[in-house]
């Protein structure tokens, strides 16, 4: 019987160094230690494993922040969908064309050329979220898709979301001065704040006012004043309608001499965002966000403001800022541990990575993420996922625990094995109807439980062989809040943990 | 205490009041809505100057029957125009230059002992419970009744414990409490109701919503206060086909809703409002769509509503910046409330509320 109590949580890799699984690890004063590993993972990435917390608890801390902000790859590994450079022009015909087929009476079941585009998008970038190994690559595009809103009901272009998120990618640990002036040129963008109806002649305030409100200074910084001059700044920008690229068409640029934020001229969008880049708000923004999503619900001031001076100083590198993020005494602060809320994102990628499931459909996967109130390429409203404590409710709250109780009870023992094992046979023999119903819901693999299977449960290549304490400290970043009896089997172990409260946090 | 249980219907995006209850009568309508302005023929006239989109013809019957109430020119000082903020302002009750964090709702409910009843006071069927969020209501989010009192018995009734000072912690466990407590209260009572007279279409979720309030209603679960929402009102071109459809899924489900709590004897102890963040601009934009604008109507439903309109149409020679000014003051609606459904003085911050006597005392 394993139970764990609160001081081996408290005392963390002490504990397990002393318990002799570890002791290799401990013999490096500088080493940061399991526990600080696992936080400084769970944060940056999704789901960490115990091979991977391992790799990096040997290391000082500042070196281990080092290691994961090294070279990464700007360009996913997933193959893209054949279509996401197609342009406008292409998807229409596509649509036309199954228009046509399925107006002559025959049923023809096939996706609508747009929700089918639109499942491949998620699916595409589910698949890379959870075969990456620069997980904080993607945490960070997720970031920039929250911040930097565009969705697909607005946009309508599945194919401008994907080059949406190519650019989140560039610039992932890019630099943010860069981002900010592609944005505006952005094609999703143009479509879902109305930049492509923004004309001289009328202008569209849509895009300029989220520019001030929520993507640089924030609410009380500008004036209705300074959205009208940015608008007019803005007009002109459009996208070809075949291409679905970037286009400027100066006849509907307003060349006239606008007033933003107290500067007079005859600006551009890029002087705008010269300006907003030159103004203190914009740089606390981002960090202020940046503290919700990887540091602690609850706003330090004089620490944002040091982050924000750190991102300005750096002509907005985001390493840099990453860095210091990191190493700051808040982020390290053991109060701040379990202090997040996951994400959905985070809660069913990082599951899936943790115990190393094989799910080679991820439209499950996002329709899980969707049930839970984070459907990719579709934020709420342009404010993105409020994220934070609004993600549990009475009703995601219920619905999470059902999720992580499927993946318990009815999958999860290794590789393909229940792809032939006990739910084919126990389908057998069933009507054809109930058959597509079942494999419509939401389960990521096929198997035992791996409460009840005893010593028989065979956990995923991520876990086997490791011991009940690992287990425990790798799965959850505080003591259990319920307490269940294991008796030290892995499976039962990694089923208790994965439907204890605590997992909802990292 | 007077007691009725409200139903709120959210607009989000910003309704366009000026073509949801339009001053036909007047020729600046005309004049300055343009293209988008609807054909007098179109109107569905409630008296000599205004009329209702023929897309609420559903609700006739309500006016006709009066217990509509449909109060103009809603609004508050200083407009702000941001969709968060704006229906935050509406939310929480507050001033425009002012933020609060608890919802008027629950801000009505402080220092007042609510009666322990099903164990929860409010249950928001969409996903905005902010105008119910604060320590003195029980509040629970919930969008099938079905599952969520399935999986509630699935979860496990442990005592909860202690956050060690961890507000995500605290906040996780505070929710599970709730789910815990609200689903011992609701199971019972839900059993045993029969499904709603007249089926809603189910294919809005509009219709999916009211049909669970009509049942929480029927089942006579003792809440204050239940909340749907209808989203797409933010209409920035091309408007008229989309608005049209929208006036009508919402005109039609309003209208079942009636019915339906009139056929379970419930209707006089409702009141149902609609509310929209902000109304649109008075003229269109170039993209025959409408700007984020200012004060827009409400509609009050109930057996116990003394119909008619209420406030006055605000003037289309008198605009602010090209916007309605507001003649009533959405606090002083909710007050009104306040009173009539729950017994409750409240001024939600005005000095002096104005009295809307669009319910008998």
């Amino acid at each position: 019987m394993v139970h764990l109590d609160r001081r081996v949580f408290v005392t963390g890799a002490a504990a397990l160094a002393v318990s002799g699984g570890l002791s290799r690890t401990a013999r490096a004063t500088s080493s940061m230690g399991f526990d600080e590993a696992r936080h400084l993972l769970s944060r940056a990435g999704f789901g960490p494993t115990p091979a991977e917390i391992r790799a990096l608890e040997a290391l000082d801390y500042a070196g281990a922040v080092d290691k994961l902000l090294a070279a990464f790859q700007p360009k996913a590994a997933t193959v893209a969908p054949a279509w996401v450079n197609d342009g406008l022009g292409a998807l229409r015909q596509k649509q036309q064309a199954m228009a046509k087929t399925t107006g002559d009476g025959k049923a023809v079941q096939v996706q609508p050329p747009l929700q089918e585009q639109s499942r491949q998008l998620r699916n595409w970038w589910i698949e890379e979220m959870v075969a990456t190994d620069q997980p904080l690559v993607e945490h960070m595009v997720l970031f920039w898709h929250n911040h930097f809103t565009s969705s697909l009901t607005k946009t309508y272009y599945p194919g401008s979301l994907y080059q949406q998120n190519e650019m989140f990618r560039q610039s992932a640990l890019g630099n943010f001065a860069a981002l900010l002036k592609a944005v505006p040129r952005d094609p999703a963008m143009l479509l879902y704040l109305d930049g492509v109806r923004n004309v001289a002649r009328q202008p569209n305030e849509n895009f300029a006012r989220e520019l001030l409100e929520l993507f640089t200074l924030g609410e009380g910084h500008y004036t209705e004043g300074d959205i009208k001059a940015a608008a007019r700044a803005f007009t002109g920008g459009s996208i070809d309608r075949a291409t679905g690229q970037f286009v400027f068409r100066e006849q509907a640029h307003d060349g006239g001499e606008k007033t933003f934020l107290g500067q007079t001229g005859r600006f551009g969008g890029d002087e705008i965002i010269a300006i907003l880049l030159n103004h203190p708000r914009t740089a606390e923004t981002i960090v202020e966000k940046l503290w919700r999503e990887f540091v602690s619900l609850k706003p330090d001031r004089v620490e944002i403001g040091r982050l924000a001076a750190v991102f300005r100083a750096s002509g907005y590198e985001i390493k840099p800022l990453m860095r210091a993020l990191f190493l700051s005494p808040s982020f390290r602060d053991p109060a701040n541990r379990a202090a997040l809320i996951k994400s959905p994102v985070d809660l069913i990628v990082g599951t899936v990575r943790v115990l190393g499931l094989p799910v080679p459909e991820k439209t499950q996967l996002a329709r899980m993420m969707g049930g839970l109130g984070q459907s990719l390429f579709n934020p709420p409203n342009v404010k993105g996922w409020a994220g934070g404590e609004s993600w549990i409710t009475a009703y995601t709250l219920l619905q999470r625990q059902q999720i992580l109780r499927r993946i318990v009870e009815a999958t999860t023992v290794s590789q393909m094995e229940g792809m032939g094992g006990r739910r084919m046979d126990r389908r057998q023999g069933q009507p054809a109807m109930e058959d597509t119903q079942q494999m419509m819901e939401p389960r990521p693999v096929e198997g035992r439980s791996l409460r009840n299977s005893g010593s028989e449960a065979r956990l995923g290549p991520t876990l086997i062989g490791v011991d009940a304490t690992t287990l425990m400290l790798t799965l959850l970043p505080r003591a259990p809040i319920d307490a269940v009896e294991t008796r030290g089997v892995p499976g039962a172990v990694v089923a208790a943990a994965l439907l204890d409260p605590a997992y909802q946090l990292k | 205490m007077a007691s009725r249980i409200l139903i709120l219907v959210e607009l989000r995006g910003g309704n366009d009041g000026l073509n949801t209850v339009i001053p036909y009568a007047d020729p600046k309508y005309r004049e300055l809505r343009g293209d988008i302005a609807l054909p007098r023929e179109r109107t569905l006239q409630l008296d000599e100057r205004v009329g209702l989109h023929d897309k609420l013809e559903p609700l006739m019957d309500s006016w006709k029957a009066g217990d509509l109430a449909i109060l103009q020119g809603v609004g508050y000082p200083y407009q702000n125009r941001s969709h968060f903020r704006s229906i935050e302002i509406w939310d929480t009750a507050s001033a425009s230059s002012q933020t609060l964090s608890e919802g008027w709702i629950a801000q009505a409910f402080q220092g007042v002992v609510v009666p322990k009843g099903a164990g929860v006071d409010g249950i928001v069927v969409d996903t905005n419970s902010v105008p119910l969020t604060g320590p003195s209501l029980r509040t629970i989010v919930m969008q099938d009744a079905e599952n969520f009192l399935r999986q509630a018995q699935a979860m496990k009734t442990m005592p909860d414990r202690t956050d060690d000072g961890n507000p995500a912690l605290r906040h996780l466990l505070a929710v599970r409490h709730e789910v815990n407590a609200a689903a011992v209260g609701l199971r019972d009572r839900l059993h045993e109701t029969p499904q709603p007279a007249f089926a809603y279409g189910q294919e809005t979720g509009l219709g999916r919503q009211l049909d669970l309030a009509t049942r929480l209603v029927a089942a006579r679960v003792p809440v204050l206060a239940i909340k749907v929402a209808m989203g797409g009102f933010d209409t920035h071109a091309n408007q008229t086909p989309p608005h049209e459809r929208l006036l009508g899924v919402l005109a039609a489900n309003l209208a079942l809703l009636r019915k339906n709590l009139m056929a379970a004897g419930r209707w006089d102890d409702v009141l149902v409002m609609t509310y929209s963040e902000f109304g649109r601009r008075v003229r269109p934009n170039a993209s025959g769509g409408t700007d984020h604008g200012s004060a827009a109507p409400q509609f009050i439903l109930g057996g116990g509503v003394k119909g008619g309109l209420y406030g006055v149409y605000p003037s289309l020679a008198d605009l602010q910046d090209g916007d309605l000014k507001h003649t009533v003051d959405f606090r002083s609606v909710f007050a009104s409330v306040a009173q009539g459904c729950w017994g409750l003085q409240r001024d939600f911050g005005l000095r002096q509320p104005q009295r809307l006597d669009f319910l008998a005392a």
